[in-house]
C-alpha cells in the first residue's frame, strides 16, 4: 500500500510538472503516453480494459489536483477545430503564489496570527506557512506581539457555511433552536459568518421566514448543503455581523425591577444595579431589565439573599420558582 | 489507492522552498515542513526521479545533497513557485491577522495592517470572502490599555475582581505574565498573590485597577497557564453533578462546558458538568426553578430545597412587613 501510495503521488508531481510546462492543451492520450505511471501493470496499450482503468485514474487525478487548489484549465488548442478532444494545462500566472516580500515585523503578525485557530483550521494555516516559507517569507513562529490568541473553529458547519458565502450559495442545513430537541429543515441566504463571544455564527435569510436570522452553528445538525447556482445571494450593504450575533442574547434594557439585597451579598447583582440604596435590612437595587423570566431566573439563584420587591411579575416568577424547588405546588 | 493526503503539496512547495534557501541544513527543512528527516529523506528521493516529460538526466528535478546534510536544488523542472493560498489558507491568515488588527491598543498594530495588505494582495481572489467573516474579541479598552501599561514597564496591578463562579468581588494584588485573547474575550494572566498562584482575569471583570510602584515580581514557579485547550478546563477534582433538564432549559448544555449530554424521552436533556464551586450549581438550580431536577449529589437537592424554603420565608416576611 506505501509503495502503491507513492507511486500515485510520484505520478502526480509529474503530471503537475508536465501541464505547467506546456501552452498547449494536452488530451487525456497524450498526458497517458507522456507521463510514467499510467500504463502501470498493462502490457496492451489499446486494450479496453487498460484504457477504462486509465480514465477511473485520471479522473481520481484531476478531482485531486482541484482538491489542493491547483487550478486545471480545459480547452481546446483551435477554436476552429470543434471536433477537436478537450485538453489539459495549468497556466502558470494561476498557479503561482504572486511575489510577497514582508518585513520582519510583519513576519512576526503573521506567525502570531497563524496560531490563533485552536483547532479546525489550524492545518490550513500551517499549509499557508509552508507556501509562505517556499516563497522565501521567513515566518516566526514563535512570535507573540505582547499577546496569545486562540480562537477555537472545530464547529463541522463552519468551513461548509463558509464556502456558502464565498460563493454565494443559498445552504440547507437542519437546525435544532435553543430550547427545541428536534432540528428543522432551513433554507438560508448566507449574507456572513461571525465568531461572537468565542461562539461561531451564520447570518443570513431566512427563506421560509422571511427574515433575517442569525444561526449558531453548534446548533446545525447534520450536513450543510449549498444548492442553486452561485452569486445568487445579495448582501445588504450595512450588515452589522457583531450587532446581528449580539441581538441574540443583550436585550436592551426597557425596564427596572427593584430589589432588596443583604449587605454583603449579591456582588453579581450590585455590578449590574443603577442605584443602590441601604435601608434597615440590607440594600434595595435598581435592576434594568428587559425579559421578567430572564430577570427572575437570576434573581432566584439568590435564594434569602434577594428579595423582589416589584414589579409583581417578576415577584410572582421568582416565588413560583422556589415553590417548585421547595416542593410546594405553586 | 489514495496517497498520503498533505504529500503531494508538500512535495510542490519543496522545490521552490529549496531554491529560495540554497545550502540549507536537512534538519532545518524537517522542522519547516513539520515532518520528520526519514520522511523528507523519502520525500527528496520521489522528487528526484520527477521531471519534465523526457525523463532524461536534463528533464529530472536535480539536487545537491552533500556530505553534511545540506541540500540545493540544481534543475527545478518548472516548479519555481508555491502554488497558491487555496481558499481555506488564505481565510485562515487574513481572518486571524483581521482579528488581532481589531483589538485596541495591540503592541505592533501598524505591522498586523502591513502585513494584513500584502497578504490580501497575495491571495487574490481565495481571499474574496474573508470580509464578510468577523471575528471580534472583546477588549474593555481602559481596561485593557492599564494592562498593557502595567505588562510593558513590569508594575504590579491592585484590582477590583469579580469572580462569576463564587459571585464575590475580591482586591487582588498581581503580577502580570501575559495577555491573552482566548474564544472571543481578553484576560489578564498574572500570578494571583491572594490565591498563591496564576490566575486567569477576564477583562471585562476587572470593575477598577491601579498600577502599583512596585516591580511584578512572579514567583519562579509561576507557570503560564495553556489556554490552548480553553479557559474553563474541568478537573476530576471538581464535584460532578448530573441534573435532568426540562426541553425549555436544554440551552443550559449549549451554555456551560459538560462532561456528557443525553437526550431523554420527554424531549429534556440529561446533563452531568463539573461544578468547582458548590454555590455557582445552587444558583443555576435554584434560577431553572420547576425547569431542573438534580439527580446527583443527593445532597446538593437537599440543600437546593432547603434554600428555596429559606427564600419562601423571606418573602413571607417581607409580605407581613408590607402589611
Amino acid at each position: 500500500m506505501g509503495a502503491v501510495s507513492a507511486a500515485r503521488t510520484e505520478r502526480l508531481v509529474n503530471l503537475v510538472i508536465c501541464l505547467l510546462s506546456t501552452r498547449q492543451f494536452l488530451t487525456s492520450a497524450r498526458i497517458r503516453s507522456l507521463v510514467p505511471g499510467y500504463d502501470h501493470g498493462y502490457d496492451h496499450r489499446d486494450d479496453a480494459k487498460a484504457h477504462e482503468a486509465f480514465q477511473r485514474m485520471f479522473e481520481r487525478d484531476k478531482s485531486e489536483l482541484r482538491d489542493l487548489g491547483i487550478p486545471l484549465e480545459t480547452g481546446t488548442n483551435s477554436v476552429f477545430d470543434t471536433d477537436a478532444e478537450v485538453g489539459y494545462r495549468i497556466a502558470r500566472r494561476d498557479y503561482e503564489l504572486p511575489d510577497i516580500h514582508l518585513e520582519p515585523d510583519e513576519a512576526a503578525a503573521v506567525g502570531l496570527a497563524a496560531r490563533l485557530w485552536r483547532s479546525g483550521l489550524s492545518s490550513a494555516a500551517s499549509s499557508a506557512l509552508v507556501k509562505l516559507r517556499a516563497a522565501g517569507v521567513d515566518v516566526d513562529p514563535e512570535a507573540t506581539l505582547g499577546v496569545e490568541p486562540v480562537v477555537d473553529a472545530t464547529e463541522p458547519a463552519l468551513l461548509p457555511s463558509l464556502q456558502g458565502v464565498q460563493q454565494g450559495r443559498v445552504l440547507h442545513f437542519a437546525y435544532r433552536t435553543a430550547n427545541s430537541a428536534t432540528p428543522q429543515e432551513r433554507e438560508v441566504e448566507p449574507w456572513g459568518i461571525v465568531s461572537w463571544r468565542g461562539r461561531w455564527y451564520l447570518a443570513g435569510y431566512d427563506r421560509a421566514r422571511r427574515a433575517a436570522r442569525v444561526f449558531r452553528l453548534s446548533r446545525v445538525s447534520g450536513p450543510v448543503t449549498p444548492a442553486g447556482p452561485a452569486g445568487k445571494v445579495k448582501v445588504p450593504p450595512d450588515l452589522d455581523l457583531v450587532a446581528m450575533a449580539a441581538s441574540l442574547s443583550a436585550d436592551t434594557p426597557t425596564q427596572t425591577a427593584t430589589v432588596r439585597v443583604r449587605p454583603g451579598a449579591g456582588a453579581g447583582l450590585r455590578r449590574a444595579a443603577s442605584r443602590i440604596q441601604p435601608d434597615d435590612v440590607g440594600d434595595v437595587l435598581d435592576l434594568p431589565y428587559s425579559d421578567p423570566e430572564a430577570l427572575a431566573e437570576r434573581l432566584a439563584g439568590y435564594a434569602a439573599d434577594v428579595v423582589v420587591l416589584g414589579p409583581a411579575d417578576v415577584r410572582s416568577a421568582v416565588v413560583g420558582r422556589l415553590r417548585a424547588l421547595a416542593g410546594e405546588r405553586a | 489507492m489514495r496517497a498520503a493526503p498533505d504529500r503531494l503539496p508538500r512535495l510542490l512547495a519543496l522545490v521552490p522552498y529549496l531554491l529560495e534557501h540554497p545550502g540549507i541544513r536537512l534538519a532545518e527543512v524537517a522542522a519547516d515542513f513539520a515532518v520528520g528527516a526519514d520522511q523528507l529523506r523519502d520525500d527528496l528521493n520521489l522528487l528526484w526521479v520527477c521531471g519534465l516529460p523526457g525523463y532524461g538526466p536534463g528533464d529530472l528535478i536535480d539536487l545537491a545533497w552533500s556530505e553534511d546534510d545540506t541540500l540545493t536544488v540544481t534543475h527545478d523542472a518548472g516548479i519555481r513557485r508555491p502554488l497558491r493560498l487555496s481558499t481555506d489558507e488564505a481565510f485562515a491568515l487574513i481572518v486571524a491577522l483581521r482579528t488581532l488588527a481589531d483589538v485596541p491598543g495591540l503592541e505592533g498594530g501598524d505591522a498586523i495592517d502591513r502585513a494584513l495588505a500584502k497578504l490580501e494582495e497575495a491571495a487574490g481572489t481565495a481571499a474574496a470572502g474573508t470580509s464578510r467573516v468577523t471575528v471580534r474579541v472583546e477588549a474593555e479598552e481602559a481596561t485593557l490599555a492599564g494592562v498593557r501599561q502595567a505588562l510593558d514597564e513590569h508594575r504590579a496591578l491592585r484590582i477590583t475582581y469579580y469572580t462569576a463562579g463564587r459571585d464575590e468581588t475580591t482586591e487582588r494584588t498581581v503580577d502580570p505574565t501575559r495577555l491573552l485573547l482566548v474564544e472571543g474575550r481578553s484576560y489578564l494572566e498574572g500570578w494571583c498573590r491572594r490565591a498563591e498562584a496564576t490566575r486567569l482575569f477576564r477583562l471585562d471583570r476587572i470593575d477598577a485597577f491601579t498600577l502599583l510602584d512596585e516591580p511584578a515580581a512572579p514567583p519562579l514557579q509561576a507557570q503560564p497557564v495553556d489556554v490552548r485547550g480553553g479557559v474553563f478546563r474541568p478537573s476530576p477534582e471538581h464535584e460532578l453533578v448530573v441534573v435532568h433538564l426540562a426541553a425549555r432549559a436544554r440551552w443550559v448544555a449549549d451554555f456551560y462546558p459538560t462532561e456528557s449530554v443525553a437526550d431523554l424521552p420527554d424531549g429534556g436533556l440529561e446533563v452531568a458538568l463539573r461544578a468547582a464551586d458548590r454555590s455557582w450549581v445552587s444558583r443555576l438550580v435554584l434560577g431553572l426553578g420547576a425547569a431542573v431536577s438534580v439527580v446527583q449529589p443527593h445532597d446538593l437537592a437537599d440543600e437546593v430545597r432547603s434554600m428555596a424554603r429559606a427564600a419562601l420565608h423571606a418573602y413571607e416576611d417581607d409580605a407581613a412587613s408590607v402589611l
